[in-house]
């Protein structure tokens, strides 16, 4: 005697029901267009990697190695950059690397209006919070099958497959860096009579920037494992070397598309990691850090003698 | 002197029921009653006061009693659940929004406890906070921060962190924060609670100075009674919400309303309370060169005085004592006996502002203490055992409190 034997839900049915026969048939249209966006960037960005020289790509990533997480990793980015072309798979790496940035751009888009949204809103933050965990718990492959039918095939959906796996910690993360903020420093902006949109750039941002990057940096990571599953629906890149290799038993090709893999996300961890760090417990503005980035180390002098913000009171 | 903020039947509940709760405390509910049974907290309840411009008015009272929500219904980061708070006639309760920030910008700022200096900002940048959300110039901001930095003396830590100062500078930033925009009230949230004593010491002296010629409205918090007194032109003293008196610091020290004050002024410094104008009395003088040594003893006797002061026309020659006029009068006879060979020249005058603590050594010679008006005529004489009597902690010892010459 099992509950089966009174009564059977046919649950795989009413699923394809609502999504064959309602989801698919009315949204197919608006689906399609969301992903022109990602599309647009990727082929730019693809275009424009395959197009660099790899000497002039290599000594990029090298001299952000060596600016931010030192000499190291910048020798280790050469050498590694070196191998990969070396092993002939240069192309294809360049492809990864465009889907990556691709949807860590996307996943910076839309999870930090999502997460400054969660920090300000509890009843927010208790419907994101389930959905979020959903997200990251879902074994991948399930969603791949809708996605398919929503989007098709190729890169675009690949990226979105992706997106959806690797934006929940930045959206987590921005909510925590934001809720973090000392309550009497969001009070006194308030007393000055700050608007909400003066305070979250005055203040909350800068002060929760060190936690958001770490939330970017771990959706970067999360996105770089997503690479061979998304080859699974017509992405292509070193993840379609390794599926390639798999199909076919030929150990040789697996590998070197996985060490493709692990050389390129050794490189953005270490780079990203570094670019957290370097904003000392959020103490520098939003400005401050772009400029870092695009200038690299010469930042301001001061930054040695800061502490965090969390230690006073 | 006109009001600069109203408050009237001022009450703020935290919880989900403020009506119920609001109808229970007509009822006569305590606050224990209310929150066991609605969950809701009173944590202002009925609060009504005025504070004039340019005065210091100070709250009082233990942790809990609700002096921070009541200092932050003030400028509105606290929603009201009943009540009216006018400053300038216009009621912040009833004031939202665009209009409410328009306030904070321009008329009231606030100081707070732990200072609340942005970490990743200039001391600079922090004090032209205010300016820089009203929207003006960087240019004209950093001028303007620095010439109020110059003003706490901190000018030159101007482009450092606020992390890089001591706690008590850091406040000072605090301090200069809430000048820059020049507003007309400040809020003040025990600024000095988290300073040592000696730095707090500093702190209330510099506050008081800076008020002399600032004369901003000032609400000030504390949870220290000799802080309340010293800075407080109007102390108010909370009690669960409640306001259980309001009044001068020799008010409050001289009559406490209940038991409660009662407890907190037991233990406090009379000699920094009181001055010579609160022990004073009418001066019974005799003139230099027209009363005789018989006619000057003769009064002295019918006031039952020891000493009394001798004037040259208006301005005081010094004083002279029963026991040498007895003397004089025994040696040169009735009829020759005049004031000048028996005058003590080496007298003690004050203001009547002057606090008896100062007055500690003069009375310990055992002369009465001349009280001199600006214009160095003798307003009032202190005798010594007043100023030993009003630091009798026995509140009955106290003569009547004169509301008008409150500090
Ligand atoms: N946001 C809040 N929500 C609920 N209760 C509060 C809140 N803020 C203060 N209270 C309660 O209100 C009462 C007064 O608190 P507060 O104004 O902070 O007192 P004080 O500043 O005198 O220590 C306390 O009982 C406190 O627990
Ligand atoms: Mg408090």
């Amino acid at each position: 005697m099992s509950p089966a034997d009174l009564i059977t839900i046919p649950f795989d049915d009413w699923i394809n029901a609502f999504v064959r026969g309602w989801l698919v048939p009315n949204f197919r249209p608006v689906f399609r267009a969301a992903q022109v966006p990602v599309t647009v960037v990727l082929n730019n960005l693809n275009a424009f990697l395959l197009f660099v020289p790899m000497i002039l790509t290599t000594a990029a990533f090298a001299l952000a190695a060596w600016r931010y997480a030192g000499r190291g990793i910048a020798i280790f980015t050469i050498l590694g950059f070196a191998f990969i072309d070396m092993i002939g798979l240069w192309p294809e790496t360049m492809t990864t690397l465009a889907m990556i940035v691709t949807s860590v751009l996307f996943c910076a888009l839309i999870g930090l209006p999502l997460g400054i949204l969660a920090a300000r809103s509890d009843t927010f933050w208790r419907i994101l919070r389930p959905v979020l965990d959903v997200m990251q718990t879902i074994p991948s492959f399930v969603y791949l099958v809708p996605i398919v039918m929503l989007f098709g095939v190729g890169m675009a959906p690949g990226i979105i497959a992706t997106i959806i796996f690797a934006i929940p910690p930045m959206v987590r993360l921005t909510n925590l860096g934001i809720r973090n903020v000392r309550g009497d420093l969001t009070e006194a902006a308030r007393a000055f009579g700050s608007t909400e949109w003066q305070m979250l750039w005055d203040l909350q941002i800068p002060l929760a920037l060190r936690t958001i990057l770490a939330g970017l940096n771990q959706t970067l990571m999360l996105a770089l494992s997503m690479v061979v599953i998304a080859a699974l629906i017509g992405a292509g890149g070193l993840g379609l070397i390794v599926n390639t290799g798999l199909g076919r038993l030929d150990v040789g090709g697996a590998t070197a598309g996985g060490v493709g893999i692990v050389i390129l996300a050794i490189v953005l961890d270490r780079i990203t990691q570094g670019l957290g760090e370097g904003s000392k417990a959020g103490t520098l503005s939003v400005g401050q850090v772009l400029t870092r980035t695009l200038r690299g180390r010469g930042a301001a002098p001061v930054d040695a003698t800061v502490t965090g913000p969390v230690a006073r009171n | 002197m006109t009001d600069k903020i109203t408050v009237k039947n001022l009450f703020k509940i935290f919880g989900e029921a403020p009506d119920a709760a609001l109808q229970m405390l007509g009822t006569g509910a305590t606050k224990e009653d209310i929150l066991d049974a609605t969950g809701a907290t009173v944590a202002v309840q009925d609060a009504s006061f005025s504070v004039a411009e340019g005065e210091i008015f100070v709250v009082m009272g233990l942790s809990g009693s609700g002096k921070s929500t009541l200092v932050r219904l003030l400028n509105g980061l606290i929603p009201a659940t009943f009540g009216q708070i006018l400053i300038d006639g216009q009621d912040v309760v009833q004031t939202r929004g665009e209009a409410l920030r328009e306030i904070r910008r321009n008329t009231i700022t606030m100081i707070f406890q732990h200072f609340a200096l942005f970490p990743h900002w200039s001391v600079a940048d922090n004090v032209a906070y205010g300016l820089k959300v009203k929207g003006v110039p960087a240019t004209e901001r950093r001028d303007r921060a620095m010439a109020v930095l110059d003003q706490v003396g901190l000018a030159p830590w101007a482009d450092s962190l606020p992390g890089d100062l001591s706690g008590g500078m850091q406040q000072r930033v605090g301090l200069a924060r809430g000048l820059a925009s020049d507003p007309q009230v400040l809020l003040m949230d025990e600024p000095f609670g988290a300073l040592d004593p000696l730095i707090r010491r500093e702190m209330q002296d510099e506050l008081l100075t800076l008020q002399k010629t600032l004369k901003k409205t000032i609400v000030f918090i504390t949870h220290d009674l000799n802080e309340a007194l010293l800075l407080g032109d109007k102390i108010a003293i909370m009690k669960d919400g409640r306001f259980v008196q309001i009044g001068t610091a020799q008010d409050i020290v001289s009559r406490p309303a209940d038991d409660y004050v009662q407890a907190f002024v037991a233990d406090i410094d009379r000699g920094r309370v009181f001055t010579a104008g609160d022990v004073s009395s009418d001066p019974v003088t005799a003139q230099l060169h027209g009363d005789s040594a018989e006619t000057t003893l003769r009064r002295m006797e019918d006031a039952s005085l020891d000493a009394l002061y001798v004037l040259d026309g208006d301005t005081v020659s010094g004083l002279v004592t029963h026991r040498d006029l007895s003397a004089a009068l025994h040696r040169d006879g009735p009829g020759d006996a005049t004031l000048t060979p028996s005058l003590i020249t080496d007298f003690t005058t004050v203001d009547e502002g002057t606090y008896l603590h100062e007055l500690y050594g003069p009375a310990g010679i055992g002369l009465p203490i001349a009280v001199t008006d600006g214009d160095d005529r003798l307003t009032g004489v202190v005798a010594p055992e007043a100023v030993l009597a009003q630091l009798d902690n026995e509140a009955a010892a106290a003569p009547a409190p004169r509301m008008e010459d409150a500090r």
